[in-house]
């Protein structure tokens, strides 16, 4: 535990991981095809499941990975306070550039990396653009339609009663898998 | 297992398989959780400092989200590099001014292409700081710690993704979920 406190506190050494850690990422999203635009049209329009079972398998695997981290001790739950107003409303615009833009902000950097001139100049200064205007409306949003519609749990086991997260987490595992086998078999 | 590095395609399973333990790894060593919006507003808000250092310091949501070269913001030139790195080992690099399954509906037209995907890139920009984050950061590392507020994001950026493209490219007529139909 020291070990990785000393390693959590030292931010140079941070600074070089967050560095480490986004190379991996920006490599397994271009190995996975997400970087590409056809790819994640392909799932919005619902005929390539490519983009759907990428995130599925990391949600399945972490999902069982960090829990397993947290019964040990070793990790703490990091997740926002819920709210229709922020999270479904801000969603909901994200996923309007996320159809007319074709990528989502990781794949922007994946896909600038791959040599998408597009993923450049429309994706990562449309972000830089639209980050820097949230920014400046802040102080209304946040005070205003974010706070709308606010949900009193923030994760699945505190909804159902604070229950162990393992009963949640085994049968989300298996609906996962369950859905694997249904994409595949119906060649989807 | 070297082939793998070169391969051009991995399969999604195994791609998002590592992603997930990468995830784990960044929770354990770093205690974060990995996202990447964050990223491109602290890169805004450096470059806003560049101009007016006062104006951004008395920002809000800058005081929150501090503009500087940290973990979080690490990420992102990280990933152009990792990309970089996979495209390369795998020989598919190359430069592409407007993406093909665009091009194949709307012609070449860069002036086009770029006015629609700016578009999109700032509604991405401010609707993911909106939602609290990304595809990453609530699609991928808040849906696997079971997270409310990020299964509310990821159905807004499905939905809202899924019915914008219909209405650009029209249904894909006999592909899919609509050879099902």
């Amino acid at each position: 535990m020291t070990t990785i406190q000393g390693i959590r506190n030292n931010r140079s050494l941070q600074t070089g991981l967050g560095l480490l850690f986004g190379i991996l990422f920006g490599f397994l999203l271009v190995r996975g095809g997400a970087t590409e635009h056809e790819v994640i049209w392909g799932q919005l329009l619902l005929y390539d499941f490519t983009v759907l079972k990428i995130m599925l398998s990391a949600v399945l695997v972490g999902m069982i990975g960090f829990h397993l981290l947290r019964s040990l001790g070793l990790v703490e739950l990091h997740v926002a306070t819920p709210s229709l107003g922020s999270n479904l409303v801000g969603g909901l615009i994200f996923g309007l550039g996320f159809g007319l833009l074709g990528l989502c902000p990781g794949t922007v950097a994946g896909a600038i990396g791959r040599g998408s001139v597009d993923a450049l100049v429309a994706g990562a200064i449309g972000l830089l653009i639209g980050t820097g205007l949230f920014a400046r409306l802040y102080p209304r949003i946040s005070r205003g339609i974010a706070r709308a519609g606010p949900l009193p749990w923030k994760t699945v086991p505190e909804l159902l009663g604070n229950v162990n997260p393992w009963i949640v987490v085994v049968p989300a595992a298996i609906a996962i898998l369950g859905l694997f086998w249904v994409l595949e078999t119906l060649g989807l | 297992m070297l082939e793998l590095l070169f391969a051009a395609r991995w399969s999604p399973y195994l791609a998002g398989a590592g992603i997930g333990l990468l995830v784990c790894l960044a929770f354990l060593l770093s205690n974060r959780p990995i996202g990447c919006s964050t990223a491109f507003l602290k890169a805004r808000g450096m470059l806003g400092g560049l101009v007016s250092p006062e104006r951004v310091e008395s920002m809000e949501y800058y005081q929150r989200f501090a503009p500087t070269v940290d973990w979080q913001f690490m990420i992102v030139p990280g990933a152009i590099i990792g990309g970089f790195i996979a495209s390369l080992l795998s020989g598919t690099f190359g430069l592409e001014l407007v993406p093909t399954f665009w091009a194949d509906r709307f012609g070449e037209s860069v002036v086009l292409r770029w006015a629609v995907g700016l578009a999109g890139g700032i509604l991405l920009g401010f609707g993911s700081r909106w939602a609290g984050g990304c595809t990453s950061g609530h699609g991928i590392s808040g849906n696997l710690q079971l997270s409310l507020a990020s299964m509310l994001a990821a159905a807004g950026f499905f939905i809202g993704g899924i019915l914008v493209s219909l209405a650009i490219f029209g249904i894909p007529d006999g592909r899919g979920v609509w050879g099902l139909v």
